[in-house]
């Protein structure tokens, strides 16, 4: 065989080998989903929705537990993403480029992989202990904030970083300060990378249990709460909680809670996509 | 009227020494070709009118640029104010990603010009000086990046243009375009020179000839000469002019 039709080969290889990969990941992802929605969906009613939960599974109801995650998603996203976007402008566009710099830059790529068991117990540490909020809707959020913030951070600088020279020059040419050039320049051209980072840091957040479990969130919460300073539960505690349980009923429950869990997520990811679209087709390269 | 001096001007980037003792005056309401071959420091030159060189990791200058008579490298010289006087289009056509009316109202927007009246007159105005206007009055709120190359670099010219410059500085403002842009361009030049002293790099030795009044040459970070263009480029004094402006190097 000459050379050339090696490369075919290999470039046709490469190809198949790609679409098994993508496949198994979807087959998956599609046996999960079959799976839930066989056992849960018929469980799913208005009354499951607003219902408070139960010592029995046919009353339990998951109205907690959903209000809990919405309020955990708003209040993580208002404490994260303006601080996650301002960290990252700061290192990108005003801190020196030295070595203490680069230094900073590791540990925050470092700090996206720490398990998230450990930022539950620095939450419980300085949140709810010394900052005495105790197992608070708040405290949950900032711990949650901590565990996004490098993601947002790493995304909304590589985003930056690629916002090219010249509109920085046209921009600082017709007398901008700095602070112009980002804001009506630098952060819009950005803003679809900083969105992707946001939606992939929030989907995480929606998703965690460990962390709340460790600051104190309860699994039984008779109530739905109006405030920040609540106790408070979330989906997935809920969830971890009745699949833990020996009776079918409950494993039916959890089944049902998950298939509303991914609805929140998709439909939160879907609102971030349309905007971050809508951004887009108003920035026109 | 001479409007800008320069005085035993030197600049380094690091260690390297990219401009050389550059004395020079420029008159008011005249085009100022630069040219010479890459890496002779004209583009440093003329980004150093503006103070764009600042934002250059270790570039340091020695010696005195004034205009209208004011120290520009004084700790007291506002950038903004600096840059609402002297205007810059760049070698490539760089629109921001936003409508044609945003390009061109963007230096005032940033100057806190709020009234609508104002800002409609002056896009108007500014698109009609880069001679613009009647080829984008009906789709003003389109894209900048729906235009050619040309048309672009027209856009950059009328943004430069709103915020009301004296000095309009041009960095080989053509030398992405087609000829048939290239050429509007210079029309545009020869126009604008009745209101603007107007400076330009660039690598054309034709483009220099037609439209500049005076020409600078440079070489490896020195000024060669500095003269009429007239004079340069029919009977240069220097050897190395001489020999760069007949094409036999460069």
């Amino acid at each position: 065989m000459n050379r050339l039709k090696i490369n075919r080969l290999i470039d046709k290889a490469f190809q198949y080998v790609g679409i098994a990969c993508m496949s198994i990941a979807l087959l998956i992802l599609a046996i999960f989903m079959i799976n839930i929605f066989r056992e849960g969906f018929t469980r799913i009613d208005w009354d499951f929705i607003t219902s408070l939960p139960s010592r029995k599974a046919a009353k339990a109801g998951i109205l907690t537990a959903w209000t809990g995650t919405l309020w955990i998603l708003g209040l993580t996203a208002i404490i994260a993403i303006p601080t996650g976007i301002a960290a990252g402008v700061y290192l990108e566009e005003y801190g020196a480029k030295n070595r203490l710099a680069s230094i900073i830059e590791v540990n925050i790529a470092n700090l996206a992989g720490v398990p998230s068991i450990i930022y539950g117990l620095l939450g419980l540490e300085i949140f709810v202990r010394l900052m005495n909020m105790g197992s608070s809707l708040l405290a949950g959020a900032m711990t949650l904030s901590l565990l996004i913030l490098p993601i947002i951070i790493v995304a909304s600088r590589e985003a930056l970083k690629a916002v090219p020279k010249t509109l920085r020059e046209a921009s600082y040419g017709l007398g901008a300060t700095k602070w112009q050039t980002i804001w009506y320049q630098i952060l819009p051209a950005a803003s679809g990378g900083i969105l992707t980072g946001i939606i992939l840091s929030l989907s995480r957040a929606v998703g965690e249990t460990a962390p709340l479990i460790v600051i104190g969130a309860l699994a039984y919460v008779p109530f739905v709460p109006k405030g920040p300073m609540d106790e408070f539960t979330v989906l997935p505690m809920q969830i971890f909680n009745w699949i833990s349980r020996p009776q079918h009923d409950f494993q039916v429950n959890g089944a049902a809670a998950i298939i509303i869990l991914l609805v929140i997520t998709f439909v939160m990811n879907g609102v971030a996509v349309y905007f971050r679209n809508r951004w887009q087709s108003r920035i026109n390269w | 009227m001479k409007i800008i001096e320069t005085y035993k001007v030197n600049a380094f980037y690091g260690s390297n020494h990219v401009l050389k003792d550059i004395t020079m005056e420029i008159k008011e309401n005249s085009v100022t070709a630069f040219i010479g071959p890459s890496g002779c420091g004209k583009s440093t030159f003329l980004r150093m009118f503006n103070r764009m060189n600042d934002y250059i990791d270790g570039f340091r200058k020695e010696g005195d640029i004034l205009i209208n008579g004011k120290d520009i490298y004084k700790k007291s010289v506002k950038l903004e104010e600096l840059r609402q006087e002297i205007g810059m289009v760049f070698q490539k056509p760089n629109p921001f990603p936003k409508s044609i009316f945003e390009n061109a109202a963007y230096g005032l927007k940033i100057r806190g010009v709020k009234d609508k009246k104002e800002i409609n007159e002056r896009v108007e105005k500014s698109l009609k000086k880069a001679a613009l206007w009647s080829e984008v009055k009906d789709q003003l709120n389109k894209s900048a990046f729906s235009l050619s190359g040309g048309q672009q670099q027209r856009l950059c010219i009328a943004r430069a243009l709103a915020v009301k410059p004296s000095i309009i500085l041009m960095d080989e403002p053509a030398s992405a375009l087609d000829p048939i842009s290239t050429s509007k361009i210079e029309e545009l030049i020869s126009e604008l020179k009745q209101q603007y002293t107007i400076i330009i790099v660039t690598h054309n030795m034709q483009q220099a000839a037609r439209i500049s009044d005076k020409t600078a040459f440079f070489y490896l970070g020195d000024l060669v000469e500095f003269g009429k263009t007239s004079e340069i480029f029919t009977k240069p004094k220097n050897k190395q002019t001489e020999n760069y402006v007949t094409g036999r190097f460069g």
